[in-house]
């Protein structure tokens, strides 16, 4: 499935910004969906190891989830590949109320 | 993603260059379309995804890529530098629009009333003309006054643009037509026009006028969601 991904607001921007700025930082980026999920593919949030975040990739169910993922990558270095949905439990957890799935790409950006 | 792709990218965007971010997962290789060597499959499936402005994820020789088109912005042209003007244009730029308005008359087209807009100032015809609408384009005209109006419509009718709206009354428009049809522009082209422009929410302040305006706009884009399967 696919969806349309233009986005209004210039995030890599964002994220260019704050790493010049010093920041650590990660992109999540939405890279594919199932169901009623609120954000299409390509939507991305950009994250900063000091907490700043611009950006979505759902209507704030799972950013936080999110967010402790990018924590990890940002040290690590190692992209993670998430998965959120129904079938998992941690959907209940985080609160994917919306009955879709979703899954999502961290990257540290450096 | 490195910063040399980060900074690659941007360069791609600021020179308004559509590119394509395709990445390998689970691991995280990236290339950029169409910079970097890309193989067969990919290059096919980084061209849909431009075309169609979405982001989609595709399995080639058993490795899963995500391809991330990054077209340039969307634009609008206003053709009028007037009050309902001075509404629409930061509205449009917030969804996303690279805005240009077109009015030679110097009292209306000052960045006082606009703010930090493309502005130019020819008469609409040569502007139109230069600004070349494509199928990414909406033009939409607000002056009122026929001989600014029409000669940047005989322009935007015979182009790609997916939008084009008119404001004026229905009869202002009948009237419009007769010219237009003059002027030798079809039924075809002639129907591309919307107007009285916007969608019928009952607006009448110029920021009530620019949300109908521009939802009319985002319907012609991506369509009523009732209307999908």
């Amino acid at each position: 499935m696919s969806a349309v991904s233009t986005e209004s607001e210039d995030l890599l921007g964002v994220a260019a910004r704050w790493a010049a700025e010093g920041e650590k930082v990660a992109l999540a980026t939405v890279v594919e969906t199932w169901g009623s999920s609120p954000r299409p593919a390509g939507s991305r949030l950009v994250l900063t190891a000091s907490g700043r975040m611009e950006g979505s990739v759902s209507g704030g169910c799972i950013e936080g989830a999110v967010a402790d993922a990018a924590r990890q990558t940002m040290e690590t270095g190692t992209p993670q590949l998430l998965d959120f949905g129904i079938s998992d439990d941690r959907a209940w957890e985080v609160g994917l109320a919306c009955g879709g799935k979703l899954k999502v790409f961290v990257e540290r950006l450096g | 993603m490195t910063p040399d792709l980060l900074a690659r990218l941007a360069a791609a965007r600021a020179a308004k260059r559509p590119v394509a971010l395709l990445t390998r997962l689970p691991d995280g290789t990236q290339l950029l379309f169409p910079d970097d060597p890309v193989a067969e499959e990919l290059t096919a499936a980084a061209h849909v995804a431009l075309r169609a402005d979405a982001a989609r994820q595709v399995t080639i020789d058993g490795e899963a890529w995500f391809i991330h088109p990054h077209n340039p912005p969307l634009r609008l042209i206003v053709v009028g530098a007037v009050h309902i003007a001075q509404a629409l244009v930061p509205m449009a730029a917030r969804l996303g629009y690279a805005v240009t308005v077109v009015d030679p008359r110097r009292a209306f087209a000052t960045e006082e009333r606009l703010g930090e807009v493309a502005l130019s100032a020819e008469w609409p015809d040569e502007a139109m003309a230069a600004l070349a609408p494509d199928s990414r384009t909406a033009v939409v005209t607000l002056t009122h006054d026929p001989k600014l109006d029409d000669p940047a419509l005989e322009v935007a009718l015979r182009s790609p643009a997916f939008y084009i709206g008119c404001l004026g009354s229905r009869r202002t428009h009948a009237k419009r037509l007769e010219r237009l049809r003059e002027a030798g522009l079809n039924e075809a082209q002639l129907a591309k026009i919307h107007a009285p422009v916007g969608l019928d929410i009952g607006a009448v302040t110029a920021p009530e006028i620019a949300v109908s305006i521009l939802a009319q706009i985002v319907a012609s884009r991506r369509g009523p969601k009732s209307e999908k399967t």
